[in-house]
């Protein structure tokens, strides 16, 4: 057996209901975002650039497309000879099968897994946020403390804290005491569900807490409690930078719309910290000659005759002549034809807009449903 | 279909486009906005369903080996056949491309397949080589060559094979070359199609002859003797072996035509290697127009009827006019591109005038800086 000294996990298999028909067909890690990727490339790339080569994903709740897109690993450098990347579905045992009850018993089912490579420290990520953290200084912060968990967090204005789960910490960084989504919250450090744990103890939490029938089976609400009851040294990681959690159709939208500046807090335009993602060999991006482009990021492959402004355009789309398309994010291959509005609107994957129709009101977000065609004349949204 | 194999014979002739080549091979100049010159001829081996391809190159192929790497693009990193690169770092100056062939006979003697598409890199297209494929195993000749009949022999593919075929039978009588005299000519686009025995049999002929030229010299030294089977290419074609054809074929894909032929026939798409790079952004004030734009560019002045390679960034004012700019260029403040061909790795300062023409496009080679 060859000893891996940190193993990652991330969590994939939630539904992320509140992006209503974003994910109709896929788990929320695997939603497109930002001009050309996916969420969870995030947590992926971060993986990659941290240096950490085993990675299980976790996957539950419409896992193909997430799948699909994982493959063998290889746009993050994860298709290893040992190690690499593994996809971890629920699955049947001589005594049954039984769903992921919680995020601790997802970790618990799979410790088979972990074992394999005998780790000294486990990372358990998030597969649906937007960041960029290098978690070997995470790491490092961990070993230096002697925790037996740490948990990074990052500073929220008072008026959200009560949205998260929150930790109060003592003068060195420790934590004394978490609470989940408090009316009356102590501190503004959020947890980002980031989490490094050292192996034998962790492994020690989850087995006894999947014996405690009454138990929901989650970090948050039982290990890191446990943790704490049990007088264990858990301590915070602050991170300072862009972190965004994309659960509502409104933060998903205002995160693609973060990335449209040069010096974007997201730094998508940093070469020393790479996204990667699964790319497909199609042209560069043909801009026509009467095409207007302002604040956008437009990807390869697609065809703008219009105007483009304070969008965010995937690959393959095709925007017609007097086309105007504003406060937009359109989706891979969507055809928008000649004399189009689209105004502050989501459209998914391979939708196509006739001529002479307008999509979206201005105020509220609408959303087109993946392959959806919009024909006729007149106004949707 | 019987079993092919394709080699890429790259000892192509520079001389034209040494300020591309002085780095790399004709085989690996960017092309396109973020292709480079090979992708197009081994993509179309790969579309046909050709699993082994050999590439035989001279020396400087850094840039070649960097850009193929395993193959995977093509997927042509494969267990069984797949991607073979032959590097020649001992640069005899008497090596001629057959005995580069030669010293690697062993790859051709254990291939399975039993015929062979010899190409070279430079002829940009994109061809259903199953097609040929076909209408050699159809005619039962010997060889198999391609051409396309051009109308602009006096302005491209100079110094170009070309073939001479009897009108009414189709017949090959002879082949010269393209000296720019005469509109009409039927260009030989270098794809050869034959057995492997056939090829080895040109292999050893040509060793033993001692011969100095070509190998493609080789097989035409055999009209007459051997059975010629030629196929006519009816689609865009352009070979780039001058600064001016190079320069030309780049505006040729700014035209739709060209454009969706080359790169949107949905069956035989154009495979090249990935980058990472993120989306482009445009910014409040650029302008852009009639361009191709890599990904990773970040543009705030103007650009019209331009190519521009990945990481370009455009600044405030500069303005980029019928001009190729390669991979990671930053043209800075209210500098002047027209007619330009800008290599890699190149900074153009603020306030930089630089102009050529159509015919005589300026190129500024690999990581200058101009001030």
């Amino acid at each position: 057996m060859i000893h891996k000294n940190m193993v990652a996990l991330i969590l994939a298999g939630g539904q992320g209901s509140r992006l209503g028909a974003m994910t109709k067909k896929m788990a929320k890690p695997a939603v497109p975002f930002g001009g050309k990727y996916r969420i969870i490339d995030f947590a992926l790339s971060n993986c990659s650039n941290s240096g950490i080569d085993t990675v299980g994903i976790l996957t539950q709740y419409k896992p193909q497309q997430l799948s699909t897109h994982i493959g063998i690993g290889t746009p993050w450098d994860l298709d290893r000879v040992h190690g690499g990347v593994t996809i971890l579905p629920p699955y049947m045992s001589e005594a049954g099968g039984d769903w992921y009850k919680g995020t601790a018993n997802a970790v618990y089912q799979n410790l088979g897994f972990l074992d394999q490579y005998d780790p000294s420290y486990v990372l358990v990520l998030s597969g649906d946020h937007i960041y960029k953290m290098d978690y070997r200084k995470m790491l490092k912060a961990h070993i230096d403390a002697g925790a037996e968990a740490t948990i990074a967090v990052i500073d929220v204005p008072p008026e959200d804290a009560s949205r998260f789960g929150i930790m109060n910490t003592d003068d060195n960084g420790r934590i004394v005491s978490f609470e989940e989504k408090p009316s009356a919250p102590k501190s503004t450090l959020a947890s980002m569900g980031i989490y490094i744990f050292s192996y034998e103890n962790l492994k020690k939490h989850l087995r006894e807490d999947s014996l405690d029938p009454a138990s929901e089976n989650d970090f948050g609400k039982n290990i890191i409690p446990d943790m704490l009851k049990a007088g264990e040294k858990l301590i915070a990681y602050r991170f300072e930078g862009y972190w965004k959690d994309v659960g509502t159709v409104q933060s998903f939208w205002e995160a693609n719309m973060d990335l449209l500046k040069a010096d974007n807090e997201v730094r998508l335009f940093q070469s020393d910290w790479k996204l990667y993602t699964e790319t497909a060999s199609i042209p560069s991006q043909y801009i026509g000659p009467c095409a207007r482009l302002t604040d956008s990021i437009i990807s390869e492959g697609c065809v703008i005759m219009g105007e483009v402004e304070h969008s965010v355009i995937f690959p393959g789309v095709r925007i017609g002549e007097n086309t105007r398309v504003v406060d937009s994010i359109i989706m891979e291959n969507c055809v928008l034809e000649d004399n189009v509005i689209v105004n502050k609107s989501i459209l998914l994957t391979g939708v196509t807009v006739r001529s002479n129709n307008a999509v979206g009101n201005g105020t509220d977000i609408a959303v087109i449903d993946e392959g959806r065609v919009l024909s006729g004349s007149g106004f949707i949204d | 279909m019987k079993d092919y194999m394709a080699i890429f014979n790259l000892a192509e002739n520079e001389n034209d486009i040494r300020s591309l080549t002085t780095n790399r091979p004709i085989a690996s100049v960017p092309i396109g906005s973020r292709y480079r010159v090979i992708d197009f001829m081994l993509s179309n081996m790969v579309n046909a369903g050709i699993g082994n391809v050999g590439i035989f190159t001279e020396s400087n192929s850094r840039s070649l080996s960097d850009h193929l790497g395993t193959g995977k693009p093509w997927d042509l990193n494969r267990k069984i056949d797949g991607l073979f690169l032959f590097n020649h770092g001992l640069c005899n100056l008497m090596y001629t491309d057959s005995k580069v062939i030669k010293n690697n006979m062993e790859y051709i003697y254990r291939s399975k397949s039993s015929q062979v598409v010899l190409c070279s890199s430079y002829m940009i297209c994109n061809m259903d080589i199953g097609k040929v494929c076909e209408s050699h195993e159809k005619s039962g000749a010997d060889i198999t060559v391609v051409y396309k009949h051009i109308t602009t022999a006096d302005s491209g593919f100079s110094n170009c094979f070309t073939l001479n075929i009897d009108k009414s039978t189709g017949d090959l009588l002879g082949a010269g070359k393209n000296i720019g005299i005469g509109r009409e000519a039927d260009v030989c686009m270098e794809i050869f199609l034959m057995s492997k025995e056939k090829l080895t049999e040109f292999i050893y002929r040509s060793t033993s002859l001692n011969s100095l030229g070509s190998f493609y010299n080789l097989i035409f030294d055999q009209i007459g003797n051997l059975r010629f089977n030629t196929y006519r290419f009816d689609g865009y074609v352009s070979c780039i072996n001058t600064v001016s054809s190079y320069f030309k074929a780049n505006m040729d894909m700014l035209g739709r035509g060209v454009s969706d032929e080359l790169f949107r026939t949905p069956e035989r798409p154009i495979f090249t290697k990935i980058k990472d790079e993120p989306p482009t952004l445009y910014v409040r004030g650029s302008s852009v127009g009639n361009s191709l734009i890599a990904d990773g560019c970040q543009i705030e002045g103007t650009v019209r009827d331009s190519l521009l390679g990945r990481y370009v960034d455009v600044e405030e004012g500069a303005v980029v006019e019928n001009s190729i700019i390669l991979q990671n260029v930053r043209v800075h403040k209210n500098a002047k591109l027209s007619h330009v061909i800008i290599d890699k790795n190149v900074d153009i300062d603020e306030n930089t005038e630089l102009k050529g023409n159509e015919y005589f496009p300026l190129v500024i080679e690999k990581r200058n800086i101009l001030r």
